[in-house]
């Protein structure tokens, strides 16, 4: 890389010259002479500094009124307006800005310019002092001695046992947090109950959804008929179960083998739970027909059932099949055939025990 | 050593504040800590203060968040808003949500302190980090201070996990997301991964448990935790005292600034009233965390521009820029039978792992190429060490690349560029980003000592233009004041240290790994300037000048006698 | 002329007579009503107006669409589109295109109100499709938490919670919608302007259509109660604010802090 010292050409090779640590340096001239503020020689500007100090823990005491009057004189009730709560945050900021900016540019600038300012300078001692050291590992020494526990193995190692084991009990009690896993995450509401197949129904309301109500080019949010009528674990379910409904030209879908009856007439209905961390995959793009994940951009071809054409997810979207009842509603003919959302260690062996 | 002052029935304080400290004194004994205190001495730098903001900060987020307990419900039940924010009115959520939402707007105050407590988190973690990198830039993590470092890094993970869990406590819809993203990371990890997931939530996401066990983590256990770490970083703090920038006077032996009674003391307290204020100017103008416009937490919807705060964002661009199927092939693999998910193992846990190893670690690292296991008080300025400022400029850019990336989606709109592109061009970046950093650090640094050793030499430009009387125009310099000059040239400037065989003499591999690193560090130097460099310069200087003025005498000699030394 | 003197005094002169007579009250009387009723159906639009918007599209928009409108390679069919989507895309100067672009654009409005109106008979007539709304459907009134609740299952994930905009694939987004106008947020949800999804009124009722319209129109109108917003835009303007602008307050603070007075 050569050489950095100065730059003339005379000397060659790394800057690392025979005795570069000798060569002589600056003395150290000390500290710097002391120079005289305004206020230390002049009586007037000492004065006025003074002046100024007083004035700014007064500013202080006008923002604690200000703090105070705005907190009674602005009462809020169930009518008061987004503009009154604005203007009372404003106000209370204001006067808690003003109470504490006062004080504290108050005492700094009583610091700088009126309290003495030389600079002095203080010895660093030694962190520790060899006698001290050597003292406390007399010390040491002696209280393992005492103890005797170099003379008597069986103590030691017995204690050392014990100790490694007496955490557990603290670990173990934090069994009871949560539920085993189990299969919880392979299965939702869609699977049919008592041989009746679930309807799609929209979010939030829970009404059901016609197959002609879907024309090309909308998106239906859906969740499964009954979400709405659970008495617990109701937003459990509805993590897993909620589904996208879309329709486009049946020429432009494009079902490999086995799924060709999932869809009704250009009506697909896939997971929106994103496969990468679980983000609601709900941006659908008609055109292009793309889904898009907000959270971090994972982008699915729904002409490709769903294959991950950008970001960081890793597989398809789920599909839920779907077909129409007796009375036109799209109904659910099964659960999804695989688990639902983000990858996990047991979901390959889940997808497989759910396909059998 | 106070006992001996009480025993003293002599004396009488001359004034009321000296008898109550002595009323005080004589029963606990405070005479020792006020006699080494009272006058300790602290270097004064703008850039040593950012330890004191993120304090203050810490301090003001015990007090707004005291207030906002006693008013906050973290429970998860269902129930119907009937508050005081009308688009909302009716609607279903969580107690949680609900009373985030009273605090906001049914009780006077609650959403000044919702905002204060809320920024003055964002402002505690960027100072953690901000007095951090002023730490690492100035070598100040060097020999005595290692532990203290560690302490520091840890504090920074705490500050962390003290934002991430009081920024999912309302239960709205973005911190929900932001949860659910958490629980989608945690399923990845193999073996225990749904484990631990249905071990966090009380069972499946989202659960009702949630809420209420972050809650107690967040005002009890990490506080605690937060607490107990400053006060052993300020104990180190007390036992090392300060380090200080160099400049005449100040050496590793001793430390000069101002002492903490009056001036320092002063300037230190009225400054916690300062970060107050600006908090509080924050909190009055800008709203932070518009939860009533998120709505409750629902797994079906999802705002666009989902993000965490600004700290967690680097995981979370990190887990944007990595692509899940490169070139066709998948990179969640199954194996025996099992998942794994490297498209969100690696990015969640490989950035943050190497950043923060390499932060914990790095006075070791150092220490081991350098071989310096002296005592340093003495400040680097960051241009003195051209590669650990590189490192660290390189680290940055690396960090500020995923940081980016966490914002892709508003990038794209707000430059009228596609998402997509924007995504291509921070991978790319995530790359060669940190190189083209530590190199241009590098290039800067060095040429700033030169500039450094050009004004030490020659002075500084006056801008004052002189013609000479065979027609050459020169610009005057003006030589430097001793003490303005030390500042520049009084600097340790190490060199590269060659392997050294062991006591078998033999150079053991790792050993030549280690020179090979030294060479690395310290093989572009800019070497401080010398006396005799100085005095060969000032010649030259004069020689110009002088002549100028028509009566060059020594000096010209000087000039004559050194031009060897100098260009 | 000298035939339809004569035929003046055919006895069925009469009786056209009086039917032309009805047929003029009676589409004056249509006409005045759809003023009270807003353009709420195609067959308001007279035939002059659908005449006269068949000049201006073929004028100006006939490039890309097709003569008739049938579509061409540049521009798809407007058959059936209906005429809330031309008001929508003239109304909001989003055509006629500037240019090709990942999507078109919001710009200065290039037609006045009536040949927007000339221009929407014109499509409307075509074919069947969905009409301009009606006024009382786009002015708000409805029940602004029901519409929050609609707003975010259906559109905050492209548009964002607080309607601030949000990025999609390739360069394109969903735009911000403070400033739009009910009409325009109606007709976009009924028509899926571009890649926007259709909100067909089986999906969403026109009422919850209104719902929405009273929701963002509250949230616009009400502002934030925390002061500046900083554009809506969650987490990452803030952590911008906070680095740049609150520890660039404090480092000044700390500057001013540790410098010697004069």
């Amino acid at each position: 890389m050569g050489n950095h010292s100065d730059g003339s050409p005379n000397h060659s090779g790394t800057v690392a010259t025979a005795g570069q640590n000798e060569v002589e340096r600056f003395q150290d001239p000390g500290i710097p002479p002391h120079r005289l503020r305004l206020a230390d020689t002049d009586p007037k500007a000492a004065k006025r500094a003074e002046r100024q100090v007083a004035l700014l823990f007064g500013i202080s005491v006008v923002g604690t009124l200000i703090f105070l009057v705005t907190y009674f004189a602005i009462d809020l009730g169930d009518d008061s307006s987004i503009a009154t709560i604005r203007l009372q945050n404003a106000l209370l900021g204001i006067g808690t800005a003003f109470a504490m900016l006062g004080i504290g540019t108050g005492i700094v600038h009583w610091a700088k310019a009126l309290m003495p300012d030389h600079e002095v300078s203080e010895e660093r001692h030694a962190i520790r002092y060899e006698e001290d050291r050597q003292a406390a590992v007399r010390i040491v020494d002696d209280i393992v001695e005492e103890t005797g526990i170099k003379r008597r193995p069986l103590i030691r190692n017995t204690l050392l046992g014990a100790v490694a084991l007496a955490p557990l009990p603290a670990i173990a009690i934090f069994g009871d947090l949560g539920p085993r896993p189990d299969d919880k995450l392979a299965h939702t509401m869609w699977a049919p109950q008592d041989g009746k197949r679930k309807r799609l129904t929209r979010d939030p309301d829970g009404t059901p959804i016609k197959a002609s109500d879907v024309t090309i080019g909308s998106a239906f949010h859906v969740i499964p008929e009954g979400l709405n009528e659970l008495q617990e674990g109701k937003l459990n379910e509805k993590a897993k179960a909620v589904v996208l409904l879309m329709r486009l030209d049946p020429a432009s879908l494009n079902p490999s083998k086995g799924r060709e009856e999932w869809g009704y007439n250009g009506i697909v209905a896939y997971s929106k739970i994103c496969t990468h961390v679980g983000c609601p995959v709900a941006l659908y793009e008609q055109q292009t027909h793309h889904l898009l994940c907000p959270c971090h951009q994972s982008t699915f071809d729904l002409t490709q059932e769903c294959k991950v054409i950008f970001g960081p997810a890793s597989r398809p979207l789920p599909q839920l099949p779907i077909a129409v009842d007796d009375e036109g509603y799209l109904v659910a003919t099964s659960d999804f055939h695989e688990p639902v959302g983000p990858s996990y260690w047991e979901r390959d062996s889940h997808e497989r025990s759910v396909n059998s | 050593m106070s006992a001996a002052s009480t025993a003293e029935p002599a004396f009488v304080a001359k004034t009321k504040t000296g008898r109550i400290t002595d009323f005080v004194d004589s029963r606990v004994g405070g005479s020792g800590i006020l006699r080494e205190f009272g006058r300790k001495v602290f270097p004064d730098h703008w850039s040593f203060m950012f330890g004191e903001v993120a304090l203050y900060s810490f301090v003001i987020l015990l007090l707004s968040g005291t207030f906002l307990t006693f008013f906050f419900d973290p429970s998860m039940a269902e129930t119907h808003y009937d508050g005081g924010y009308v688009p909302l009115k009716g609607v279903e959520m969580s107690v949680a949500y609900s009373s985030s939402l009273n605090i906001s707007f049914d009780i006077r105050g609650g959403l000044f302190m919702r905002q204060v407590h809320h920024w003055a988190a964002l402002l505690f973690v960027a100072s953690v980090a901000v007095h951090m990198l002023r730490v690492f830039f100035t070598g100040a993590f060097r020999r005595p201070r290692e532990m203290n470092w560690v302490v520091g890094c840890v504090l920074l993970i705490l500050a962390m996990a003290a934002g991430f869990t009081g920024y999912s406590l309302p239960d709205d819809l973005l911190s929900g997301n932001g949860l659910r993203i958490i629980d989608g990371v945690i399923k990845s990890i193999p073996v225990i991964g749904t484990y631990i997931s249905f071990f966090l939530f009380g069972g499946e996401f989202p659960g009702t448990a949630i809420i209420s066990r972050l809650y107690m983590l967040h005002i009890l256990l990490v506080p605690a935790l937060i607490l107990l770490m400053i006060v052993m970083h300020l104990f180190m703090v007390v036992v090392h005292k300060h380090t200080q920038y160099p400049g005449p006077g100040r050496n590793d032996n001793n430390v000069v600034g101002y002492p903490l009674g009056p001036v320092y003391a002063a300037k230190a307290g009225g400054f916690f009233f300062i970060v107050f204020g600006v908090i509080a100017l924050m909190a009055a103008f800008f709203t932070i965390n518009p939860i009533w416009n998120y709505g409750p937490y629902d797994p079906s919807p999802v705002s666009a521009g989902t993000q965490p705060d600004w700290y967690i964002g680097f995981v979370d661009g990190a887990l944007r820029l990595m692509p899940g199927n490169p070139y066709g092939w998948h990179v969640e693999q199954v194996w025996f039978g099992h998942v794994f998910t490297f498209n969100v193992l690696l990015p969640a846990l490989v950035p943050a792992g190497i950043l923060f190893t390499v932060m914990f670690t790095y006075p070791w690292i150092e220490r081991w190429i350098t071989k310096d296991d002296r005592e340093h008080h003495v400040l680097d300025r960051p241009r003195n060490a051209p590669t650990r400022t590189a490192i660290g400029v390189a680290g940055f850019v690396w960090y500020s690349v995923m940081w980016a990336a966490a914002g892709s989606d508003l990038i794209a709109t707000h430059f009228h560029v596609s998402l997509n592109d924007v995504t291509y061009w921070l991978r790319a970046l995530f790359f060669i980003g940190p190189v083209i950093g530590f190199i241009v650090a590098k290039r800067v640094a060095l040429a700033l000592q030169r500039k450094d050793r050009e004004i030490a030499l020659h002075g500084r430009e006056t801008g004052r233009i002189v013609r000479l009387p065979h027609g050459e125009f020169i610009e005057v310099h003006a030589p430097l004041d001793e003490y303005k000059r030390y500042k520049l040239v009084g600097f340790e400037s190490p060199q590269v240290l060659p392997a050294v065989p062991n006591e078998h003499g033999v150079v053991t591999r790792k050993e030549k790994r280690r020179a090979f690193l030294s060479r690395w560090f310290f093989e572009d130097r800019v070497a401080p300037a010398t006396p005799a460099e100085l005095e060969a310069a000032h010649g030259h200087g004069h020689e110009a000048v002088e002549a100028a003025h028509g009566h060059g005498h020594e000096a010209v000699e000087a000039a004559e006698g050194s031009k060897s030394l100098t260009h | 002329m000298k035939a339809l003197s004569q035929k003046r005094r055919h006895p069925l002169a009469a009786i056209a007579l009086l039917l032309m007579g009805l047929l003029i009250t009676g589409g004056l009387y249509a006409v005045a009503t759809s003023m009270n009723e807003a353009k709420a159906s195609t067959t308001t639009a007279s035939a002059s107006d659908a005449e006269e918007g068949g000049k201006l599209f073929a004028a100006n928009c006939a490039t890309c669409h097709g003569m008739g409108a049938s579509g061409s390679k540049d521009g798809p069919s407007l058959v059936g589109v209906g005429a809330a989507a031309v008001d929508f895309q003239v109304g909001t100067g989003r055509m006629p295109m500037q240019m090709n672009g990942p999507q078109a654009m919001k710009k200065p409005v290039q037609f006045n109100d009536e040949q927007t109106h000339q221009l929407a008979a014109y499509v409307a007539s075509l074919g069947a499709g969905p009409a301009i709304p009606a006024e009382d459907l786009t002015n708000g009134g409805g029940d602004a938490a029901a519409g929050g609740e609609l707003f975010r299952t259906n559109c905050a994930m492209c548009h964002n919670a607080a309607a601030a905009g949000g990025a999609l694939t390739q360069g394109k987004f969903a735009p911000a919608l403070a400033d739009v106008s009910g009409k325009h947020i109606y007709e976009a949800m009924v028509t899926g302007p571009q890649n926007m999804p259709v909100f067909n009124d089986a999906n969403i009722t026109p009422e919850g259509k209104k719902d929405v319209i009273t929701f963002l129109k509250q949230i616009e109108t009400s502002g934030s109660p925390g002061g500046a917003d900083l554009g809506s835009l969650g987490p990452v303007a803030e952590g911008l604010f906070v680095w740049v602008a609150g520890l660039g307050v404090i480092i000044a603070f700390t500057i001013w802090l540790t410098s010697r007075t004069s």
